[in-house]
């Protein structure tokens, strides 16, 4: 496969296609819309399924029946339009039915506007929807990453019967850069034995988010909660960079760590002892490495395109062990590697003065 | 080599083909490189505008706050992006449709008529390879020949009616970018 210049949302439409994706529902929201528009052109051609639903609610319901035939389904939206889609996720999550879902996060709250954002970290990594559980969340920072992650998200989703967020934002989504596309896989037929397939020659399945007795229900969520439990053994993933003797360790996800680099760069070139540390895995959250870091460094810098919501997992991370602070820009503004090199320098200075 | 390149003008003017021209340019020859276009409201009415960074390195952060390089279409791009190019900078005005001239002296400027130009050449839409040809010769951050390939590449068959005089205006601006000497 030859190296293209590609645009996020393109990419990320593409790749789950080439995934294997079976069947596609979607309602257009900016700045996502272009993953809807490439599925209408794509899906259909090769004897796929794409439906453009009535709302956001239709769409995640869609998704829920085709994932509980054992089909490789997926919706994409952008920040309202997940708030929408909030009752099917939690259906979804009872019901352990494989599903991916894309959300090119814009900026909040509320209709808020079109420009990138990450502030909705809190809702996709705590539940994403009512009840006890969570979604496997992954954010990639670049074309490629986004690629390879929406492959890998179609496979952690049926590994775990789980639902799998694959989180970007505006900027990426509408970024154009140089990457590698997987080569096609095909639909694949074989459904798994809890699938919905028409109960010829044997007893049904019943797939239900419903259970009114009270230890029974339990039991889902115990059984729930294992399987989570295993998830966050095996899947924390996450990238670093000059970490090895830092004192300082920037932490950002997505494009927010991507344009930190920048900044922590130039900082080392000044000879600052500075590292960067980028989660991928946002739930689960990589805090045994960062548990790990906060034995050797000094402090941590968290960079977020929200108010602050991952540094929250990065102080109980780092258990009060070494000072977290947090600089973040809000409401579609991205923030420039000249303002984060302002904050690693500022920061610094103060660790190495001995204050 | 790291060069931040904002192109800057009014929708229509090929401001985002022209940055994408530069980029599939960039990845021919094996450089890094990332495109972000400016979306929202402004892409309805007001100033359009898009930002490559080309680099030998692997790219860290594609956004930037003060462009190496900044090449303008309109009158309301001069005066929300002069202040911004970094000192030592390029800034390449269509001088057709300027109303005041660049006032900053630590910058090298090149102003050219590429509007009218591109009038004279039969397409008034072709001044974005006018302003692209006389970058280039500030800056040769790309060949010229794969330029004109990738180019031909992308107008494909179903616009290649519309080689000619895109290539014609390119070689303008490379003209008017050698005879317009940049004054620092």
């Amino acid at each position: 496969m030859a190296v293209e210049l590609l645009k996020g949302n393109e990419a990320i439409a593409e790749a789950a296609i080439r995934a294997g994706l079976e069947a596609y529902f979607g309602y257009p929201i900016t700045p996502q819309t272009e993953i809807l528009e490439h599925m209408a052109r794509r899906m259909p051609d090769l004897g796929r399924a794409f439906i453009q639903a009535e709302s956001e609610v239709a769409s995640i319901n869609m998704v829920y029946g085709a994932a509980c035939t054992g089909a490789r389904a997926m919706t994409s939206s952008s920040s309202p339009g997940i708030s929408l889609m909030q009752e099917g996720f939690s259906y979804i999550a009872c019901s352990e039915v494989p599903c991916v879902v894309v959300d090119v996060m814009r900026g909040g709250p509320g209709l808020g506007n079109i420009d990138p954002s990450q502030a909705d970290y809190f809702q996709v990594t705590r539940s994403a929807g009512h009840g006890d559980f969570h979604a496997i969340v992954l954010a990639p920072a670049s074309v490629q990453e986004a690629i390879d992650l929406m492959v890998e998200a179609f496979d952690l989703a049926e590994k775990y019967r789980t639902l799998v967020f694959v989180v970007a934002d505006g900027l990426l989504g509408q970024m154009m850069e140089p990457a590698q596309l997987p080569p096609m896989k095909p639909v694949h037929k074989n459904r798994p034995d809890w699938a919905l397939t028409g109960a010829v020659n044997r007893e049904p399945n019943i797939i239900t988010s419903l259970e009114l007795n009270a230890p029974a229900l339990e039991e889902v969520n115990l059984r729930l909660q294992a399987k989570l439990a295993e998830i966050r053994k095996h899947e924390q993933r996450w990238a670093e960079l000059w970490t090895d003797d830092a004192k300082l360790v920037v932490v950002g996800y997505g494009m927010s760590g991507r344009i930190a680099q920048t900044a922590v760069k130039q900082a080392r070139r000044e000879g600052m002892k500075v590292g960067l540390l980028r989660p991928i895995s946002l739930w689960p959250f990589p805090e045994k490495r960062l548990s790990t870091l906060a034995d050797q460094v000094d402090a941590f810098l968290v960079i977020e395109m929200n108010a602050g919501q991952m540094v929250d997992d990065v102080r109980l991370s780092a258990g009060g062990q070494v000072p977290v602070s947090f600089y973040g820009r809000m409401g579609g503004v991205v923030p420039v590697p000249e303002e984060i090199y302002h904050e690693i320098t500022t920061l610094y200075e103060k660790l190495t003065s001995g204050e | 080599m790291h060069e931040e390149i904002i192109f800057a003008g009014f929708g229509g003017q090929g401001v985002m083909f022209v940055g994408q021209l530069l980029a599939y340019t960039a990845l021919a020859e094996e450089k890094h490189v990332t495109w972000i276009p400016s979306y929202g409201p402004e892409m309805r009415g007001g100033t359009a505008n898009c930002t490559v960074v080309v680099s030998d390195e692997p790219i860290g952060s594609p956004v930037c706050k003060h462009p190496s390089v900044a090449v303008i279409f309109n009158n309301p791009s001069l005066e929300k992006y002069e202040a911004m190019v970094t000192p030592g900078g390029l800034l390449v005005v269509n001088s057709s449709m300027m109303v005041h001239p660049p006032t900053r002296t630590d910058l090298e400027v090149v102003m050219l008529p590429a509007t009218a130009t591109a009038s004279e050449i039969g397409d008034v839409r072709v001044s974005n390879m006018i302003m692209l040809g006389a970058m280039l010769i500030h800056r040769a951050l790309v060949d010229r020949a794969t330029v004109e390939h990738v180019l031909i590449e992308k107008l494909g068959t179903r616009k290649a009616h519309l080689q000619a005089i895109n290539l014609t205006a390119f070689e303008r601006g490379i003209t008017l970018g050698q005879t317009q000497q940049a004054s620092v």
